[in-house]
């Protein structure tokens, strides 16, 4: 053949050597990463059968209002759990979210970046974002429950515990979402003569309230599952009434009554805790519908 | 050869044909011979034109951004009641020095006034001068219309409520909005949302929302340069209209328009260092506007406006 | 000459004085967060220098047994076995969240339609917002028996490392794929082309360079989610045992430092003594722990965002 062919059959030869073997190591890595997947997912699946498998029987309208106990598991149920997390949940939406916007507020539009203690209040925030929920449930024992706030193991100790616990998700998204508010607005309205807070209070603020929305509703879905911090500060583990006032130390929560339930050694127990287990969920569920209803319908698109 | 910068005015030529037949005109140019120089003319040169009171007085004023100088030594007269153009390169400095009538610039942590800027022959940056103050004042419009997201009522609105202002509100935005050349287009429509509104009526919008906080001044930063044709003819059709309540000073890159609205021109360049590092914009010339156009004293002046530089 | 009605000057109204305190709220309410960090040191220390009155640092650093809770000479006080249990449960998690992780994260930024992803990436995510305390039933009460007795035959003791520490990889993956998967994305498209370009096949450009290049978010991720699997309490408290021993058998029970803490605060010790106290020495070493890890995944964040803006 001539020279021309020689070389142009190299060339497809060379080809065809890479093609063949590099194809199959290409398909094996490729398997490897969808077997990743497969077995992240399947895990979820697991562990979500598991639980209704465990604790669907158990669910019933008498299973959310009774009360629990220790020893008559037919008849225990866990209205003082749901009503305890549903009022932590309110009293931490209380707190987390004038503090939370005021901080995220404070750090977007007045602080001077070059300040070094502005710097260091961001910087905090991000270590504080990291520090495990045990540590603040130290925290809360250390000064809320004992002096200088001297509340005691009580609803409100629970609450201000995990508020600081999940303080920094609204700040950081709050930051997020007023950042996301273009400086065209607040150039028009500071030129018309509206001072620095009028601009914030009347123009930012409003644009960015349905970002500030969703990191609410997520921080309450990450206090709602927290059980160390409530550990730690002294809640009990389970309660025969529901609360009566934030000063009430009578109150458990919904993590705290699952976990009592699951150290039962007796399975009628620990189906109880499964059951436990979706109520909670139920409820992680219907706020993350929420938030994602709210993002769709009120996203502000600049 | 005169210094860059020269306020040359000649009052032989009026810009307004005087209603009195020329007689205010003629005595005024007899007054200013005899009155000599007035100090706060650069040069001592031809005094300043006595038709119109000087709303802004500029006296070597220069901006700069951290160490960075953006404009350096600018001064002029802007009058009141008439329409007064910043022309010239992209990167002269124009909207700087617009940003520094209304005290925008203060919103940037890094920039920095120096000189004179009298308004109404107060000072500006006098220390117990509010700058809040000096923008209901001075208004502004932007390059790009920036309507907010509510109702178009409520983004007249919003001026005068955050201001105080007394009075029916109805009848404000309405005012506002007829001034604008607005109220026949969205009297229907007002709670519906700005944001549907074309760009042109945006910028109109942008313009009503000034008017209704009751200005002395509005200042404009290229307000046409994002809209068609169309919207841009009639939008300078309501400067022309504007002008006789208010001070109108425009920023604008198309020269024509400067030609066919405004009545006093002034022409910035870009100014270079010795080793190119820094920029910063210089005041050129400054004259009524068919003077700049048609016999310009300044050869930089003369190929800007004849094309012959972009 | 028309001189304006207004005045330029600063107008001393209600409403402007409001906009000075305003300010100063403000600033208190970030100051909060000073005040919380402030607050956990104090509240960590100072019980830490009460505790180190009663038991010796020499003891508490280098000591080789953890009983705090056994009665008489059984007690003693040396962390090295509860440092070691945290780390080696850590490792465990993370033998099972690196590998899975970072598989999927390259899958999610490489290799998935669109489509794929805005199912996957999603789903993934919903792991991620699960409460501990399901992934530690779901630890004691299913993998335990099921898996490892069950299905694998192992002999493993109920309160066992290797359960606890398998599913203490799973809560913290999800972590790590959406972490890793940003870093990869923040790849610039022009990197892959480039190489795409050369003649380079899909598997070598995700993995030569792709991932090469976005390497210290991905550290960042990893090192991330370490510090959660550290400081992770519940999962190992429902299903890892109260016995922390230098014993290097997953089958055994091992107990982490948070859930150690955990536990002591909700046993009854009269909180003045040694034992009780323990809780903050346990935790000081703690928070120092995750403190440095979050450095560390700082650290290598600040560059890769540098490399990249």
């Amino acid at each position: 053949m001539s020279a021309v062919q020689a070389e142009a059959a190299v060339a497809r030869r060379i080809v065809g050597r890479r093609s063949r073997g590099e194809r199959i190591r290409g398909q094996m890595f490729q398997a490897g990463l969808l077997s990743c997947v497969v077995l992240a997912l399947l895990a979820l699946a697991l562990l979500m059968i598991d639980v209704i498998v465990d604790g669907g029987s158990k669910l019933s309208w008498d299973f959310l209002t009774s009360f629990p106990s220790r020893v008559r598991p037919e008849t225990a149920g866990v209205e003082s759990a749901i009503v305890g997390t549903l009022y932590l949940m309110g009293l931490v939406a209380v707190f987390i979210v004038p503090v939370g916007v005021a901080t995220a507020v404070y750090l977007e539009e007045y602080a001077d970046r070059d300040r070094w203690w502005n710097r260091l209040i961001e910087l905090n925030i991000q270590n504080l974002a990291a520090v495990p929920s045990v540590v603040y449930g130290i925290l809360g024992l250390a000064f809320i429950v004992r002096a200088p706030l001297s509340l005691g193991p009580v609803l409100l100790a629970g609450a201000l515990t995990l508020g600081l616990l999940v303080l920094p998700v609204v700040i950081i998204v709050a930051r997020e979402a007023i950042r996301a508010v273009p400086p065209s607005m607040r150039e028009a309205s500071m030129a018309l003569g509206a001072t620095q807070w009028q601009t914030i209070w009347k123009q930012v603020l409003p644009g960015a309230l349905p970002g500030v929305a969703t990191g609410v509703i997520l921080a309450l879905s990450r206090a709602i599952g927290e059980t160390a911090p409530l550990i730690v500060i002294g809640a009990a583990l389970f309660a025969r009434f529901n609360p009566e006032s934030v000063t009430d130390s009578r109150f458990t929560a919904l993590p705290l009554q699952i976990f009592s339930f699951i150290s039962d050694p007796s399975d009628e127990f620990r189906s109880l805790g499964a059951a436990a287990i979706l109520v909670l969920l139920g409820i992680l569920l219907i706020m993350n519908s929420v938030a994602i209803f709210l993002r769709n319908r009120y996203e502000q698109k600049w | 050869m005169p210094d860059a910068q020269t306020e040359v005015d000649k009052t032989s030529e009026p810009a307004q044909a005087g209603r009195d037949g020329g007689k205010f005109e003629r005595k005024a140019q007899a007054v200013s011979v005899t009155a000599g120089l007035r100090p706060d003319v650069d040069g001592g040169r031809v005094p300043d034109d006595l038709a119109r009171e000087a709303v802004f007085r500029l006296q070597n004023v220069s901006v700069h951004y951290g160490s960075n100088p953006a404009v350096k030594d600018i001064s002029m007269n802007i009058h009141e009641r008439e329409i007064t153009a910043l022309i010239g390169p992209s990167g002269c400095g124009k909207s700087t020095l617009l940003r520094t009538l209304n005290r925008m610039n203060d919103l940037i942590p890094s920039a920095r006034v120096e000189g004179e800027v009298a308004y109404h022959d107060q000072d500006l940056y006098a220390r117990d001068i509010d700058p809040v103050q000096v923008r209901k004042l001075i208004g502004m419009v932007f390059q790009k219309p920036n309507p907010f997201p509510k109702s178009i009522y409520d983004n007249i609105a919003f001026g005068p409520r955050v201001l105080g202002m007394k009075g029916d509100m109805d009848e404000i935005v309405e005012s506002a909005l007829r001034r604008a050349a607005l109220w026949d287009e969205v009297k229907d429509r007002l709670k519906e949302n700005a944001f549907g509104m074309s760009g042109g009526q945006q910028q109109r919008l942008c313009i009503a929302r000034s008017i209704a906080v009751s200005p002395d001044v509005i200042l404009m930063d290229e307000p046409c340069s994002a809209l068609d044709p169309i919207s841009t003819g009639r939008i300078e059709d309501l400067m022309l209209e504007l002008k006789e309540q208010y001070s109108i000073v425009i920023v604008t890159h198309n020269m024509q328009q400067a030609a066919r609205v405004s009545d006093r021109t002034a022409f910035l360049i870009v100014d270079l260092d010795a080793d190119e590092k820094n920029r910063w914009g210089r005041l050129v010339e400054y004259d009524r506007t068919e003077q700049i156009f048609t016999n310009p004293q300044d050869k930089r002046t003369e190929d800007y406006v004849t094309g012959k530089v972009g | 000459m028309a001189v304006p009605e207004h005045t330029l000057t600063r107008q001393w109204t209600p409403r402007r004085v409001g906009e000075g305190a305003i300010k100063v709220a403000l600033f208190a309410a970030a100051a909060l967060s000073i005040a919380t960090t402030t607050g956990i040191v104090i509240a960590l220390l100072r019980e830490t220098i009460n505790f180190f009155r009663e038991v010796p640092f020499s003891e508490y650093a280098f000591g080789d047994k953890w009983t705090p809770l056994s009665g008489g000479d059984q007690q003693s006080f040396g962390v090295l076995p509860l440092i070691f249990s945290t780390l080696y449960l850590t490792a465990i998690g993370l033998v099972v969240a690196v590998p899975l992780g970072l598989g999927c994260a390259i899958w999610l930024a490489e290799y998935a339609s669109p489509r794929a992803r805005k199912i996957v990436k999603p789903t993934i995510e919903v792991l991620a917002g699960i409460p501990t305390i399901v992934f530690g039933y779901f630890a004691l009460t299913f993998v335990t028996p099921e898996i490892l007795q069950g299905f694998f035959g192992l002999e493993v003791k109920t309160f066992n490392a290797l359960s606890a520490g398998v599913v203490l990889g799973i809560l913290v993956l999800p972590t790590i794929a959406s972490l890793a998967d940003d870093a990869l994305v923040a790849v610039p498209g022009s990197l892959r082309e480039g190489a795409f370009g050369l003649g380079a096949t899909k598997r070598q450009v995700s993995l030569r360079v792709v991932t090469p290049a976005a390497i210290s978010g991905i550290v960042a991720a990893i090192v991330l989610g370490a510090s959660r699997a550290v400081g992770e309490t519940v999962v190992i408290l429902v299903a890892g045992g109260q016995v922390a021993s230098l014993a290097v058998d997953p089958a055994e029970p091992h107990q982490n430092m948070a859930a150690f803490i955990a536990n002591t605060a909700r046993s009854d010790v009269s909180s003045s003594s040694a034992e009780y106290l323990t809780i903050f020495a346990v935790g000081t070493t703690l928070f120092l722990i995750t403190l440095l890890l979050n450095m560390i995944s700082i650290g290598f964040v600040r560059r890769y965002r540098q490399v990249y803006e």
